[in-house]
């Protein structure tokens, strides 16, 4: 019992990790991107359809991440480039994922769908790891992503705080005027964090369909984008807390579904709101923007 | 420069363009599904008053949205608005039989406005004493807002009798009802178009409006000319909740009568596109949300006759606004400029306290 619930936690809180760690990057150059959700929902559609189509996980998954990389790009091109609001790019994007994800969606397979299936990622029990009781089925029996995105945690946390590109990537989040006059290209910056995102949000998205449902339905991401921007925030912007924060949001999960098989009077709908209450209490208590990138938001254009 | 029509219609007809390429990639007509949009939506008495009624609560939304974007408050949360204000109506409803019909419609109405008041204050509360970017808590206020309209209609307000989930229904006394019969047209439209009136009067005639505008040029100068951006925030994200409020108490008031999950299809995610078609303005709204409703409300009939998914509605509305947004880069900074004027802005004390633009 325990030991299912850990491990749905874990499986739960892997594409909602993905996301924010990508989204950490691009908070970090100072831009917030509301549209994760619509990465997120391409990166699946696509990474399915791929999967589908070519009858490899592989060229799914990289389909994915294309999904995800070419959605990001347009976002870059209108926020970096021609310094549009950000809020409403990302809102617009998400309204044009969801439509050209069901549109394909119903073309190619009809209303139902269910003839679209595909096998799911393999899970890879770490040998003698996967032994340990307890902690071997939770920690160390799950697919090659579950790995990978726990992994991306001390990378991109050193990534950001101790290497000369963490550097110039905070240096363009937080004094992008600054950064420009020292001769970095803010533009080039953005749009780097911007595209390894997309990849992030579209592996994240490609996780839902290839690992998790091994089927595609329409608004598959069903706010996760939303959480991981939330989870970013949660985590003061550093990729530990943003870890611990979505580890929270996989258990309200994974309890949520749990809540629901036992049939008890505590109603289900208060651990899916749980989470976005917390974060909306710490925010209050701490105070909201104090550990954000000072330019976050802002369009920066060169004069 | 471009004259204000040209950069919105290139934008539509570029839109339109892509929108084409898409379905002859999907092996659709494109002439045969606008054809179709545009029949579904106006072709009938019929169709023509259903649009109206679709447009209505984008009114409502966008308005909410220009409002609050009027001051740079990033309001997302107009859907979460508009569902609390729904809950307070649908919550209060079911009580008011003994009521007479104008105060019983009132009360209804009444509570959906302070419902979703107190939920855009919320936020508003947030930004301005705790530091808390309203687009973050309006959108943790959404999800919240809908797990709270899926408790209740599972829970405390759902019909004994029902299997499928949704509240009981409210009082005939406090129906809207269609005055128009056959068609549902309502009252629901005349009052949005009321308070877009007074939306535009209020911002763009008083002092306080003005007050609104300058806060959203620029929150440093604002604060130079003795403006209280603290009591403005919270003000006005409670005037723009109060709005999507109304706008959800309309919607069961004239035309569900109960609640059920998925009220809302996003209405309050559209609308920020209804206000930025708009370009904030509060009679543009009107004109914003009638296009918007009739492409809602043409697609299901597009999809009748012509095999399209009725989810390509949501396709045309993203092009439209991204090809908007790319044609209109100036409008977010340019406003600054049109809006305070350059009297502000060359003032020599003002322009010393302005951060760089």
């Amino acid at each position: 019992m325990l030991e299912a619930f850990l491990s749905s936690m874990l499986s739960m809180a892997t594409p909602i990790l993905l996301a924010a760690l990508g989204e950490l990057l691009v908070e970090e150059s100072g831009i917030v991107n509301i549209g994760i959700e619509g990465a997120m929902l391409s990166g699946a559609f696509f990474a399915l359809a791929g999967a589908y189509f070519s009858g490899s996980l592989l060229l799914g998954l990289a389909c994915g991440i294309a999904a995800g990389v070419v959605i990001n790009a347009i976002f870059a091109a209108l926020v970096v480039n021609l310094a549009v609001n950000q809020v409403v790019s990302g809102t617009a994007l998400s309204i044009l994922s969801l439509g050209i994800t069901g549109v394909f969606y119903r073309r190619m397979f009809g209303v139902t769908g269910k003839a679209f299936m595909v096998r799911s990622v393999p899970r890879i029990p770490l040998g003698p790891l996967a032994k340990i009781p307890l902690l071997g089925p939770v920690l160390f029996d799950h697919n090659a992503l579950v790995y990978l995105t726990f992994a991306l945690v001390p990378i991109l946390a050193y990534l950001i705080s101790r290497t000369r590109y963490g550097l110039r990537l905070r240096a363009a989040g937080e004094r992008p005027a600054a950064a420009d006059a020292l001769g970095l290209n803010v533009y080039r910056i953005r749009w780097q964090a911007l595209i390894a995102a997309g990849a992030l949000t579209g592996l994240a998205g490609a996780y839902l369909t290839l690992a998790y449902a091994n089927t595609f339905v329409e608004n598959i991401s069903a706010g996760r984008g939303f959480v991981a921007l939330s989870v970013v925030i949660l985590g003061r912007w550093n990729a530990w807390g943003l870890c611990a924060a979505s580890l929270l949001f996989g258990a309200a999960m994974a309890l949520q579904f749990g809540l629901q098989a036992l049939g008890t009077m505590v109603p289900y709908q208060l651990f899916l709101a749980l989470p976005y209450a917390l974060t909306l209490v710490v925010l209050a208590s701490f105070g909201g923007q104090a550990a954000a990138p000072s330019a976050l938001g802002e369009p920066y254009h060169r004069t | 420069m471009l004259p204000s029509v040209a950069k919105p219609a290139a934008a539509l007809a570029l839109a339109a363009l892509s929108i084409s390429i898409i379905l002859l990639a999907l092996g659709a007509s494109p002439i045969g599904v606008f054809a179709a949009l545009g029949e579904g939506a106006f072709g009938s008495w019929y169709a023509f008053t259903d649009t109206i009624v679709k447009a209505t609560p984008l009114v409502f939304t966008g308005l909410a949205i220009s409002l609050a974007f009027s001051g740079a408050l990033w309001n997302i949360g107009a859907d979460g608005q508009l569902v609390i204000g729904a809950i307070a109506a649908g919550a209060i409803g079911p009580w008011l039989g003994d009521w007479p019909h104008p105060v019983a419609i009132a009360v209804v109405l009444s509570a959906g406005a302070v419902g979703g008041a107190i939920w855009g204050g919320l936020a508003g509360w947030l930004r301005a004493r705790r530091d808390v970017n309203e687009v973050i808590s309006t959108i943790m206020l959404n999800f919240v807002a809908a797990q709270m309209l899926s408790w209740v209609v599972h829970g405390p307000l759902m019909e004994p009798s029902r299997s499928y989930p949704a509240s009981s229904p409210i009082a005939a006394s406090a129906e809207l009802g269609f005055y128009f019969a056959p068609s549902r047209l309502n009252l629901g439209m005349l009052i949005a178009v009321i308070l877009a009136a007074a939306c535009y009067v209020v911002l763009f005639h008083t002092s306080a409006g003005f007050e609104l505008r300058a806060m959203g040029r620029n929150r440093r100068a604002a604060t130079f000319f003795r403006i209280r951006i603290e009591r403005l925030t919270i003000v006005v994200m409670a005037l723009s909740g109060a709005l999507a409020g109304l706008g959800g108490a309309v919607q069961v008031s004239a035309i569900t009568h109960r609640l059920f999950e998925k009220l809302s299809p996003g209405w309050g995610y559209e609308a920020i596109a209804v206000a930025l078609v708009a370009h904030l303005n509060p009679l543009g709204i009107i004109a914003a949300a009638l296009f918007f409703g009739a492409l809602d409300n043409g697609s299901q009939a597009m999809q009748r006759s012509q095999n399209v998914s009725p989810v390509l509605v949501q396709v045309i509305q993203g092009m439209v606004i991204l090809f908007l947004l790319a044609f209109d880069t100036p409008l977010w900074s340019g406003m600054r400029k049109t809006m305070l004027g350059d009297s502000v802005m060359t003032d020599p004390i003002a322009a010393a306290e302005l951060p760089d633009a």
